[in-house]
Parts: C-alpha cells; sequence; structure tokens
C-alpha cells in the first residue's frame, strides 16, 4: 500500500522535475546564445547542466552533513533523551524503515524539526531541543512520525533534488542577469556585432535569455513550492496513518504555531524541510502561492476533523471537508485499500512543561546537558548547572548557601550524556559550613524578614540572602569570610 | 511429435508456475516468521523491565500489593506460554494489568518524582507501542498469507506441502477497553 503512493509520487516528481530540468536547459542555452551568438547555446546549456551535476553529486554525497551542520544540530544517543530515541525507534517500527535513523538534536530554543536522507536505509530526523521541551509524549510521537513520513514518502529525496534545480536555475539566471548590469561593455559588444554579423534576429535571443532569466527561477519556485505543500499534506495524513492518534500531531502543531521564539539557523534553502515554516513573522516572505507550507491552522483543523478513523481515506474526508472542494491530496491508490484503521486513545503522559517560561527553561537545560554540563540539585531545590570544565571538589549553592561536594569521579563518568546528581550534601545530612578562614571572629547578621535581603561583607562586598536560604552562614563570594546569619525566627 | 511438444510445453509451464507458487508460500511464510520475531523482541523486553518496576515501586506502593503481585504473576504466565495464542491471551492480561498499574501510579507523587522510576516507565511506554506497531505488520503479514494458501490455485500447493495457516497475534477486546476504576475517596 505505501508502494503504491511512494510509485505515484515518483510519477508526479519526474513529470514536475523535468518541468525545472527544462527550464533550466533553456535558460542555459538562451543565455549562452545571448553571449556568444555561435557556438554559445549549445556550451551555456552544458555549463547550466554542468552546475547542476556538481551541486547534485555534492550534495548527494555530503549534502545531510552540510545541512545537518548548517542547522547545528548534533547527533545524540539514547541516553541523552531516552524518550525522543524510544519515539524515533516506534515509527521505525510502525514504518517499516529498514534501519534505525539517527537522531539529532538542534541547539535551539525555538520548536520545530527535519528529517534528512535519500534513502530510507540511511536517514536521519533532527528536533530542536525547544520541541523536545515542549511536546508530550503523544505530540513527539506524531512530529516524529510526521518527519518519518517524509522519509518514507521519498520527499526528501525529490526535495532535495528539486532544491537543487531550483538552486541551480537561480545562480545561472542571477550571474547573467548581475552580467547585463555591470559589465559595461557587455551589451555595446553584441549589439555591435549583432547588427553587422546577426541583423536583428538576435535581439530576439537576447530578450528571451532576459525574459527567461527572470521568469525562470519564479516559475521555478512555484513548481517547488507546490510540491512541498501538497507533499506536508500527504506527509500529516501518513504520520497520522502510522500513529493512529490524529490528536497528537493537531496539539503538537498548535504548540509550535503558538510559540513566538523564532528559529536563528534557518533560511530560504533550508526552510521547506521543517515541519513548520520556520520563517514567520518579520522573515517570511508573501504567502499563498510561494509559501513551503500550508496555513498551520488548516492542517491542525483538518487533523481535528478526523474523528471516525485514522487511515488516508478518514484525511481525504476531513481535507474535503475543510477545504469545500474535492482536491484529491492523498493519490487514488492509497484510498482504495484502506481499511479503516481506528484511532487509539492518548496515552496517560503529564510531563509536559505547564507554560512558555518552564519549557524554555527545559529546553536550556537540554540544551546544556547536550554541551557537557552536568546537573547538581541541591537540597534547597535549586538545581546547579555545572559547566564540562568545573573541577572544584565543592561549591557553596547560590540560593542558600549550602555546601555541595562535587562527585569528580562520577562527572568524569558521565561525560557528554546526562546526569542528574543529587548534591552530596543534600537533604537531612546537611553540612555544615565550613569553619571561619581566619581567627577573627564571625561575622553577624540578623535576617529582618522572610524575603530577599541584603548585607554588606567586611571587605565591602554585597551580598544577597534569597528566601529560601535556610543555612547558617555564608561565605563572601570575594574574601571568603563567613558571616553568620542569624534568623529571628527561629531563635 | 509437434503434440508431444507442446504437451511437454504445457507440462513445464504448470510446474514452473507451481514451483512459482510454492515459492511464494515460502517467503509470505518466513515474512510471517520475521514480524513474529519483532514481536517477540520486544515482548522479552517488557519481561525483562517489569522485575525491576516491581522493584523500584514496591517500597512506595505498600498499599496496591494486589495489583504488584498482578503483574508479577500475569508476567510469569506470559513466559511460560508456549502457542502463539496462548501467548497473545497472556500478554494481553499483562497489558491489562501494567495498565492498571501505571494508573494507580498517578496516586503517588513520591514515585513520580522518582528519576529511575521515570526512566523505567518511559521504558515501559515505549515498548508497549513498540508493541502495538509491531503486532500491527504480524498480523498484516499474516492476514495476507492466510489469505494465500485458501485461495486457489495455491490452497492447493499449500495442502501438499502441508502449510497451515498462522494465528494472529490478537489483544482480546476485553482487556484493552476495560476502563479500570479509578476510585477518588481514600
Amino acid at each position: 500500500m505505501m508502494w503504491e503512493i511512494i510509485a505515484a509520487n515518483k510519477r508526479k516528481s519526474i513529470i514536475l522535475f523535468s518541468g525545472m530540468a527544462l527550464c533550466l536547459v533553456l535558460l542555459g542555452y538562451f543565455i549562452g546564445a545571448a553571449i556568444e551568438p555561435e557556438h554559445g547555446g549549445i556550451s551555456g546549456l552544458f555549463l547550466a547542466l554542468g552546475i547542476w551535476a556538481f551541486l547534485s553529486i555534492v550534495s548527494y554525497f555530503s549534502g545531510d552533513k552540510i545541512l545537518l551542520t548548517v542547522s547545528g544540530a548534533r547527533k545524540v544517543t539514547h541516553d541523552l533523551h531516552p524518550q525522543l530515541f524510544n519515539v524515533v525507534e516506534e515509527m521505525k517500527i510502525a514504518a517499516n524503515l529498514p534501519a534505525m535513523p539517527d537522531v539529532y538534536i538542534i541547539d535551539e530554543p525555538a520548536p520545530n524539526a527535519f528529517a534528512i536522507g535519500i534513502k530510507p536505509e540511511k536517514c536521519a530526523v533532527a528536533v530542536t531541543a525547544g520541541l523536545l521541551s515542549r511536546l508530550n509524549r503523544d505530540e513527539l510521537q506524531g512530529v516524529i512520525a510526521h518527519e518519518i513520513s517524509h522519509i518514507l514518502n521519498r520527499d526528501v529525496q525529490f526535495m532535495t533534488f528539486a532544491g537543487i534545480m531550483l538552486g541551480s536555475i537561480v545562480l545561472v539566471s542571477e550571474i547573467f542577469l548581475r552580467w547585463m548590469w555591470f559589465a559595461p561593455g557587455a551589451g555595446r559588444r553584441y549589439r555591435s556585432r549583432s547588427s553587422s554579423k546577426f541583423g536583428g534576429d538576435h535581439w530576439m535571443i537576447v530578450v528571451g535569455a532576459i525574459a527567461l532569466a527572470i521568469l525562470g527561477p519564479i516559475f521555478a519556485r512555484l513548481l517547488y513550492f507546490a510540491i512541498s505543500r501538497k507533499r506536508e499534506y500527504l506527509a500529516d495524513a501518513s504520520a497520522v496513518r502510522l500513529t493512529r492518534y490524529p490528536e497528537g500531531l493537531a496539539s503538537a502543531l498548535e504548540k509550535i504555531a503558538l510559540s513566538d521564539v523564532q528559529l536563528q539557523t534557518a533560511n530560504k534553502v533550508t526552510a521547506p524541510m521543517y515541519i513548520v515554516n520556520p520563517l514567520t513573522g518579520k522573515k517570511a516572505g508573501l504567502t499563498g502561492l510561494t509559501s513551503t507550507h500550508p496555513p498551520i491552522h488548516e492542517r491542525i483543523m483538518i487533523l481535528r476533523t478526523m474523528t471516525r478513523g485514522a487511515d488516508y481515506l478518514d484525511y481525504q474526508r476531513a481535507f474535503s471537508k475543510m477545504k469545500g472542494k474535492p482536491t484529491m491530496i492523498i493519490p487514488t491508490s492509497g484510498l482504495k485499500q484502506s481499511k479503516g484503521i481506528q484511532i487509539r486513545e492518548g496515552s496517560i503522559d503529564k510531563t509536559a512543561p505547564a507554560d512558555e517560561k518552564d519549557a524554555v527553561r527545559k529546553a536550556f537545560d537540554l540544551m546544556r546537558a547536550m554541551n557537557g554540563y552536568a546537573f547538581l540539585v541541591c537540597a534547597c531545590g535549586l538545581k546547579i548547572k555545572l559547566p564540562p570544565d568545573f573541577d572544584k571538589p565543592e561549591l557553596l549553592c547560590p540560593r542558600c548557601g549550602r555546601t555541595n561536594h562535587v562527585p569528580t569521579a562520577e562527572l568524569a563518568a558521565v561525560g557528554a550524556a546526562a546526569g542528574v546528581l543529587t548534591g552530596v550534601g543534600g537533604g537531612e545530612t546537611l553540612e555544615p559550613a565550613p569553619a571561619p578562614r581566619n581567627d577573627e571572629a564571625p561575622l553577624e547578621y540578623v535576617r529582618k524578614g522572610k524575603g530577599w535581603e541584603t548585607y554588606f561583607c567586611s571587605c565591602g562586598k554585597r551580598m544577597q540572602i534569597s528566601p529560601a536560604f535556610c543555612a547558617t552562614h555564608m561565605s563572601c563570594t570575594t574574601c571568603g569570610r563567613i558571616t553568620k546569619i542569624i534568623d529571628h525566627t527561629t531563635q | 511429435m509437434a503434440g508431444l511438444i507442446i504437451i511437454l510445453a504445457i507440462v513445464a509451464l504448470v510446474i514452473f508456475y507451481f514451483i512459482g507458487i510454492y515459492n511464494a508460500l515460502i517467503r509470505l511464510r518466513n515474512r510471517v516468521k520475521n514480524a513474529w520475531s519483532q514481536i517477540d523482541v520486544q515482548l522479552k523486553r517488557r519481561h525483562d523491565l517489569i522485575p525491576n518496576l516491581v522493584e523500584t515501586a514496591k517500597g512506595y506502593v505498600k498499599h496496591e500489593r494486589e495489583t504488584l503481585e498482578n503483574v508479577t504473576e500475569a508476567r510469569s504466565r506470559a513466559m511460560g506460554a508456549n502457542s502463539i495464542g496462548d501467548k497473545s491471551r497472556a500478554e494481553s492480561d499483562l497489558s491489562g494489568a501494567l495498565s492498571r498499574f501505571l494508573l494507580v501510579v498517578e496516586n503517588y507523587p513520591d514515585l513520580k518524582a522518582n528519576q529511575n522510576f521515570l526512566a523505567l516507565q518511559e521504558e515501559l511506554t515505549s515498548t508497549e507501542n513498540k508493541i502495538a506497531f509491531a503486532r500491527q505488520g504480524y498480523n498484516d503479514q499474516v492476514l495476507f498469507f492466510n489469505n494465500k494458501i485458501q485461495m486457489f490455485p495455491s490452497n492447493i500447493i499449500a495442502q501438499t506441502f502441508n502449510f497451515n495457516q498462522e494465528e494472529f497475534f490478537e489483544i482480546e477486546d476485553k482487556a484493552e477497553k476495560e476502563v479500570p476504576k479509578v476510585s477518588f475517596t481514600t
């Protein structure tokens, strides 16, 4: 069943691809002929195709690595984020992929995701840290299913090659137009020649070349974006079929749409790869014909309309109902074999963060964990982040002033994997504050209340006491002198 | 002479045709076996996870001994089952016991805060999902295979060479749809 959809996709891809290729060939020919009327046409054609072939070869062999590097993605293991890894594996089983995709996390607080991989045997999914921190299990599953569907439907393959074709067309036209504008002798040279040798005919070619150079990229872009939009719908439908839970993807899309954090590493070239167009607000261009993704609220509404089942047929019905016109999104071969897949129940998972602030905090924690930070949980509940090169044996909690021993050996073992370590001095076995380092009698400060308070150490350093402070001593961060904190409420 | 050749050719064609069917049946049966091994891996993984889970939870959920015992008992029964039919019954019992257990856990915030338990719970949830997805694939293959050995003309080959129908791996409706009772009185 899946195979027929892939085959239908392939046919469409070839037609579209040929359209773009024709555009490139014509462009090359006309530009060549405009510059050098005698043999320029053929050499221009070959030059254009050569650019395309070169870019294709580069992207075939190292395109995935380039894209991952450009987006700042980092490969992760099961230990760093078990849930993400498990969800990818579940979808791998559901989609019957031949191999486990590589899993990448992008160091970004904005929620988004993409998939890469020319063939299903060797592919990868990348999600941002912001996505992981915002979504619960079902939602994450929906997003991963959408990405795996892109690989399964050979969307990635097609979009890569079509993208390169588009890139070549844009590149060739830009070079030509710039040359026309800025090469001072360019216009005059062929004008004199054409008037003497070729007569008025050559003007037609020049005008044709300029027209093609202006219209070609636009035309190619429209083709590219049209197919990109349609494929988003198809990937949504496939994702629902894999997870059997439309609400998961719907609420994931909703959460992504509601977030106002911008993705920093996305640009116009990589935009179509993401699950939701990362270029919103200022960065986004025109909507409608030139957008790479269908409007997100439409996608959500279609998913929410699916109440009867989770098969392609149900998605098509929901789509037609939503749009009010029976446009076929799913290839008919896929609809024919629908066998009625039931929607499953949502799982009980309430680990999703409560609000945006919490989500951003979780995202940054994850990013720190990826970068080798370790976490030390103090008894007062504060999570102290230790940078990878932290080498001191103990550490004062910045909030409550307790001394936490840093388990250095364990830290080394933790390495890049995230581990939440519990401070050794935590809980009831509270460590007494270290003895004063000099012979002077310890300074004293009497607390006035329960809120934030400030006092000055004898060295003049301004010290702050937080409401959660519950220890008896506090040491100055500059001179190291200990001040005894007397809490009148307890005495 | 020409008649003989024609007859021989027809016989050869028929033989090749039947060889083709036989090979297709073997291929399908292997696919069923492969799909089954996919489920089996996940079932084994679930069996391995349960002792740890129970051990971690024991200290926290002192009043839910019965639920824990149900899980352990269902696990040992599932591990003892041999045929696919028995196995699917025992495993669906185990799924039911586990989902009741996970609902009970919701009432114990201390246990929910235990990092070790959370990690185990995530692994368990994932394994359950993997079983569900692998089961779907397995049942698709079984349906395909069973259709093939019942339909003409492949049923002739199937009967001669003893291809038997494979069993579906089904979660009984009872276990999957049963709504566990959650009481709000303490």
